[in-house]
């Protein structure tokens, strides 16, 4: 990493800093905004976020490997996760997925090529009664079908 | 409302409680029953220590009594009644009259169930551990009777055993995430260097982005090996290398030995606690092949001769010449735990640590140029062996810098419990053993060396040297037979101030460092001693911050609670109670030597007469006894 983006990145958390407060309550809030904008939470990052609570960088590297939303490895700038839990399995999550590899041409847990897309499973969203479904970021998209799913990646591509 | 709470299954009921009135209850005792018995105790105990209190087994596995209370393996359960379910006794707090009952089937097979699902998820083999026999998950498995595997067992390998750190070993595949490790490291020490990573079936501990330990800010104090209740974590064993070297006929293997494991060792042997082994180690140790057997408290008082005439030239310096640039209060660095501390954490305070190497590495580099030229053994055919009670020394001598004699100057660190097993391994009983002196030309050492081992030992040693040096009198004359009690003791951070009545003379030894001590007269010499890195955070904060302890002359840290005699290398368990029992030997040994200040130590003496010529903090002794310091910082590349 440049030491101009590390400078950056450290004003950055600081602004958050300042924002949530510089006290372990304010660890998960800060990371989500560094998630949000930089879809991962780099080990430097870790680091300053660690530096300036207060707190091991372990602790936090600790938070991060225990949330499924939160990072510490590069991921595309869209993160489209399709529900797998029973609900959605029982009304055609096989054919959306199966539709959704074919056109992006990678597998789950992977990125595209570009940096522009993972994909991932997601457990329950709670949408059981109009699935399948699927959170793109952080918007929800329900009663898919494979061409609807296309569409909407089609969209964000 | 009513209609829907019929629906929820019992187990997801809301459980009412009845209001304690936690307040109202502080200070008082309550009556309880356990298994029938009527016991009062105070408002707050915990289940566990009001049955510990009554000789009540409760078995446990989290549970330490060095850390914060956990929970997590939830092996002392308990029944109360009127409780649903089974309550873990470590966590909690008797605040009413409750009825407790410790063993009722309902507890018992619940017991066994639990160390029969930590089982199935513990991979290895009991023989080829490094634990056996001594493993607190395997002796609650045949507490519990669990003879067969009914959550089945692991019979694949999950994870890649960490062997990247001279001190520590991980293998995580052991590990049954009791979390004392992470406890450990986070609050007792506060190095942080372990935490639980992922959830749920895929946690395990690991370090910071999951790198090898010696790339991390590890100080390699060993704590953690001494609080696992399983073999995941173990010292880094040179035991083999060692055999090889006494086996090799062209080899010198000599052996240097810490005042802390003789105070210990014992331990292995099923002796009680608080008895000292010293003349039965030494036969134990030449049987097994060790060609001599040297006693570091040797160099340990020649330490106090460098670290205390660098403490008087600073003094000098910074009182007399007012020179601005010199650090003061100056730091011990005899311990290696607390060195990488520093240099870790507060990178900016080098230049207060003592440039004086610890008394293993003085050793080694007097072996292997001093003793080598007295024997007429080349020193490429010497191996030196350190006995050190600390996890933390194998790394210190396989610094880089190190090798002052031209040679590595110490080969290998061995602890307390490899020692242990490497006698047992030669057929040899320790405690039947007849007892020897140590070897010559460095002789027995004096009580001020002996008592490094405990908190406070380095500072008392340094004073009665420093006190008798400076006013020409006897340390006797100012504290009951030398035992300057305010610096000893448990206490995490102590404080004491040591006025200078009147001066002497300066010392023949001094004379070409400084004229005279008339800038002493009237003067308070103020000293801390730190135990555990924990309570270090919080001295180095204070003089960060410009408080009482930046007004300090001399600080003794240590990296492990209690000292030395806590240290990472030691017998396991090491409770508090072990640690006073270890250093009510030690101290007591230290009372029965003729000699106890270093600079009475006739080997000392004859020593800068013979070879460090020029004197303490001289030029030779400059090249040999002392080292530098890397500034290594807290960011993890």
């Amino acid at each position: 990493m440049l030491l101009e983006e590390k400078n950056s990145l450290s004003e950055e958390i600081e602004k958050y800093v300042n924002e949530y407060g510089n006290n372990r309550a304010a660890l998960m809030p800060i990371l989500q905004a560094v998630q949000r904008n930089h879809n991962y939470v780099s080990d430097f990052a870790q680091q300053e976020v660690a530096r300036m609570l207060d707190i091991h960088p372990v602790e936090v590297y600790s938070v991060i490997s225990f949330y499924s939303f939160l990072h510490s490895k590069p991921r595309g700038r869209n993160i489209v996760r399709l529900c797998r839990t029973i609900a959605c399995d029982m009304v055609g999550k096989d054919a959306v997925e199966k539709a959704v590899t074919r056109e992006l041409g990678i597998g789950f847990g992977e990125t595209t090529k570009d940096g522009k897309i993972t994909l991932e499973f997601t457990n329950c969203l709670g949408m059981c009664d109009q699935g399948p479904a699927m959170i793109v970021n952080e918007r929800v998209f329900v009663k898919l079908d494979p061409e609807k799913a296309i569409n909407i990646l089609n969209e964000i591509k | 409302m009513k209609k829907d709470e019929l629906r929820t299954p019992v187990s997801q009921r809301p459980h009412v409680i009845e209001s304690t009135h936690v307040e109202k209850g502080i200070g008082e005792n309550v009556s309880v029953f356990i298994n029938d018995k009527k016991i009062t105790v105070p408002f707050g105990t915990s289940i566990l220590d009001a049955c510990r209190e009554n000789q009540i087994h409760v078995p446990t596995l989290c549970h330490h009594p060095d850390l914060c209370i956990a929970g997590t393996c939830r092996i002392c359960v308990v029944e109360v009644e009127g409780m649903r379910t089974l309550q873990t006794s470590c966590s909690f707090p008797i605040t009413a009259p409750i009825k407790i009952h410790t063993s009722t089937p309902m507890v018992r097979k619940a017991r066994r169930h639990i160390v029969d699902l930590l089982l199935s998820e513990h991979y290895g083999e009991c023989y080829t551990c490094v634990r056996n026999n001594n493993c607190e998950l395997q002796s609650l498995a045949k507490e519990y009777g669990v003879d067969e595997y009914m959550f089945g067992h692991v019979t694949e390998s999950r994870y890649k055993v960490d062997k990247s750190s001279y001190s520590v070993v991980r293998d995580m595949d052991k590990c049954i995430l009791c979390k004392r490790c992470v406890r450990t490291c986070i609050d007792l020490q506060e190095v942080g260097v372990l935490e639980a990573i992922d959830r749920g079936y895929e946690t395990h501990i690991s370090t910071f982005m999951e790198k090898p330990l010696a790339d991390v800010i590890c100080i390699n104090c060993g704590q953690c090996i001494n609080r696992c209740p399983t073999g995941a974590l173990k010292a880094n064993d040179p035991s083999d290398e060692i055999w090889e070297a006494i086996d090799d006929p062209t080899k010198h293997v000599v052996m240097q030995t810490a005042p802390s494991p003789r105070a210990a060792i014992g331990e292995m042997f099923g002796q009680e606690p608080g008895k000292s082994f010293t003349g039965e180690m030494n036969t134990a140790l030449r049987r097994i092949g060790f060609d001599k057997v040297f006693d570091t408290n040797f160099t340990a008082d020649l330490t106090i001769m460098e670290e205390g005439t660098e403490l008087i030239k600073r003094l000098y310096s910074a009182l007399v010449k007012k020179d601005k640039s010199v650090a003061l209060p100056q730091f011990t660095s005899c311990s290696p735990g607390w060195v990488k501390y520093l240099e870790h954490f507060y990178p900016d305070y080098i230049p207060n640590l003592s440039s004086a190497k610890s008394p293993q590495q003085m050793f080694g580099a007097l072996i292997k140029t001093f003793y080598a030229q007295e024997e007429g053994i080349d020193p490429k055919d010497i191996v030196c062996v350190a006995l050190m009670p600390c996890a933390a020394k194998k790394f210190e001598c396989n610094r880089p810098e190190m090798n002052s004699s031209g040679f590595k100057d110490v080969d290998y660190g061995l602890t307390t419990r490899e020692m242990g097993k490497m006698i047992m391994e030669a057929g040899i009983l320790l405690p039947e053993m007849p007892q020897s002196h140590f070897d010559n030309p460095f002789g027995d050492a004096s009580g001020a060396g002996l008592i490094f081992g405990a908190t406070g030992g380095v500072m008392e040693a340094a004073l009665r040297t420093v006190l008798e040096l400076v006013t020409g009198e006897k340390v006797e004359n100012f504290f009951d037979r030398a035992n300057i009690t305010p610096v000893r003791g448990f206490e995490g951070i102590k404080y004491a101030e040591v006025p200078v009545t009147k001066v002497g003379p300066v010392p023949e030894i001094l004379k070409n460092l400084i004229p005279n001590w008339d800038w002493l007269k009237d003067a308070t010499l103020k000293v801390a001693v730190v135990h555990g890195t924990a309570n270090a955070k919080k001295v180095m904060e204070d003089i960060k911050a410009g408080g009482k302890f930046s007004e300090c002359h001399f600080i003794e840290f240590m990296a492990c609670p209690g000292g030395c005699l806590g240290g990472g290398g030691q017998p396991i368990p090491t409770t508090e109670e072990i640690r006073k029992k270890r250093a009510q030997a030690i101290y007591s040994e230290d009372e029965s030597l003729p000699v106890r200040k270093s600079h009475e130590n006739e080997h000392v003496v004859s020593l800068y007469d013979k070879f460090l010529t020029d004197g303490p903090c001289g030029e030779i002794s400059h090249k040999l006894l002392h080292t530098h310091y890397i500034k290594r910082g807290k960011f993890i590349v």
